[in-house]
């Protein structure tokens, strides 16, 4: 490996929770802190940044609190939440180039006791939205419902087979104390017990929890890491695809209302900069706001065809011993919703042996946020 | 009663709101190579142009999928049925079904529609019904 590869060489977080008690500056600087730590670097020798267009706690403010002198590299990603992995994307970038020597990567937010992404919109926040908020499309479960309604119809499927996406995302989390739902696995029964958000597409089961908390990554090159004696996990292939025609949102206007093309586009890259194929993935982390979008994209990554993806969840392929463990932490609607950088979190951790659900001998890990990705391998 | 939330009137969009007004369902379409586009930009991507005109719309296409919106707007609403069109012109444009009760027990992917327009308490939208011809 060349020594100027990027690395993820820090991981950190604060506790993943319904009501932090403190300020999201403080969440973005704890887990920036605890990542920096855990790379043994110093915040004097962090001098870049980078976080998501959505992020409310500003780069100055952060440093000021960290001890950093100097930036000399600052980017934010769009998206929200498609954007998580799209962040290392960035660093790395600016690592490999030298525009930066250390990157601080960061996502901070109480978003269930302060702002609830989930809740109705209450002014368009830009004019994609006003060919949705008339028609009431006006919560993201809405809005995301209107494309996984067509996905059902087309192959059959119903609200149970997104169900038993969430009772294998709940066994992972049960085991892994980070989680919100640490000890709490639940039965397809009790999926089906849930009340209704999108009658009859999405139940609350199928809904990422809104959490309280902060996630931050220290991104340099495998010769610095070396240097402070982390322990690097290389990136070894990362992508954000954005396609004309493509929403994060309405994802309306594609020819094809039943694929991702982004994450098919999305997987075409890592995989070619990696130089392995589906097949050699041994972990994956995959982004779910809701339980249907996992469906879409296991297809769009190749672990198995158009429409196979219920019978993939159901023969077995996702959980403890299964061909591709996915989501090992219980995912967004078992371990938290940090945006997606809890995934990049638990990717590095299984990576570096150390997951509280760890695939032994995992030497190729995907997290990705959809439209947005990233390759860590030894 | 159901009361929607009003388009916020953007310049590249506000033809298609006027054209509302007027129970005309607009398109974009692109004063050169003549091409559609829906959601509006301000610039043909296909050729360049800037020459922007609007095309009547025969206001026929099937629906590619639908949901039902609960609590639409407030909370005590009553659901709309919300669908997204296939205008048969080539565009999509996401609208709502009246005259269907909002119920699951029914299958409405690929059903012919043909639009009207409603006017929610001086927002008028278009709005779609089902063909009587279902072909
Ligand atoms: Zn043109």
């Amino acid at each position: 490996m060349s020594g100027k590869r990027a690395v993820i060489a820090g991981i950190g977080h604060t506790e993943f929770s319904q009501n932090s008690g403190r300020s999201t500056m403080q969440l973005a600087a704890e887990a920036s802190l605890a990542s920096i730590r855990d790379a043994g670097f110093s915040p004097a020798e962090v001098d870049g940044t980078v976080t998501f267009s959505m992020d409310t706690n500003d780069e100055l403010a952060l440093i000021r609190s960290l001890g950093v002198p100097m930036l000399r590299f600052c980017a934010r990603t769009r998206g929200g939440g498609g954007g998580a992995s799209a962040t290392v994307q960035l660093a790395a970038a600016a690592v490999e180039s030298g525009q930066a020597d250390a990157v601080l990567v960061y996502r901070a937010f109480n978003e269930r006791s302060g702002h609830r992404f989930g809740q109705p919109v209450q002014a368009n926040p830009d004019p994609a939205w006003n060919w949705a908020s008339p028609f009431s499309l006006n919560t993201p479960a809405k809005v995301y419902s209107l494309t996984f309604q067509r996905y059902m119809y087309e192959f059959g499927l119903t609200n149970e087979d997104f169900g038993r996406y969430t009772v294998v995302a709940r066994d992972w989390a049960s085991t892994n104390p980070n989680a919100q739902f640490f000890e709490r696995p639940i039965t397809l029964q009790d999926h089906q017990d849930s009340r209704w958000i999108v009658e009859p597409i999405l139940r609350k089961l199928d809904c990422c929890l809104e959490s309280d908390g902060g996630v931050a990554l220290l991104i340099t090159t495998a010769e610095r890491a070396a240097d402070h004696g982390s322990d690097a996990v290389p990136i070894l292939g990362s992508s954000a695809i954005q396609l004309e025609g493509g929403h994060e949102m309405f994802a309306y206007y594609h020819d094809d209302l039943c694929e991702y093309p982004e994450g098919r586009v999305l997987g075409e890259q890592l995989y070619r900069q990696a130089g392995i194929t589906a097949a050699d993935i041994d972990v994956a982390m995959i982004y779910e706001n809701f339980s249907p979008i996992v469906f879409l994209q296991l297809e769009a990554f190749g672990f198995c065809g158009r429409g196979e993806a219920s019978d993939f969840i159901k023969d077995g392929h996702i959980g403890r011993g299964g061909s591709l463990p996915t989501n090992t932490n219980g995912g967004l609607l078992g371990e938290g919703y940090i945006h997606g950088m809890n995934n990049i979190v638990e990717g590095v951790r299984q990576l570096r042996g150390t997951s509280s659900n760890q695939i032994s001998g995992a030497e190729h890990v995907l997290v990705s946020a959809g439209r947005s990705g990233i390759i860590l391998g030894r | 009663m159901t009361t929607v939330r009003p388009p916020i009137f953007d310049f590249d969009d506000a033809f298609f709101w006027e054209g509302a007004k007027n129970h005309k369902l607009l398109i974009q379409q692109c004063g050169d190579c003549e091409v559609l586009r829906h959601p509006p930009t301000p610039i043909c991507a296909n050729c360049g142009s800037m020459n922007n005109q609007a095309t009547e719309s025969a206001g026929e296409g099937s629906i590619l999928t639908w949901i039902i919106s609960q609590h639409p707007t407030e909370p005590d609403a009553e659901p709309r049925i919300v669908i997204l069109v296939q205008l048969d012109e080539g565009t999509r444009i996401v609208s709502n079904l009246i005259d269907v009760a909002p119920t699951h027990d029914q299958v409405l992917n690929d059903k012919r529609v043909e639009v009207c327009f409603v006017d929610y308490d001086g927002t008028v939208l278009p709005q779609f019904r089902l063909a009587e011809v279902q072909s």
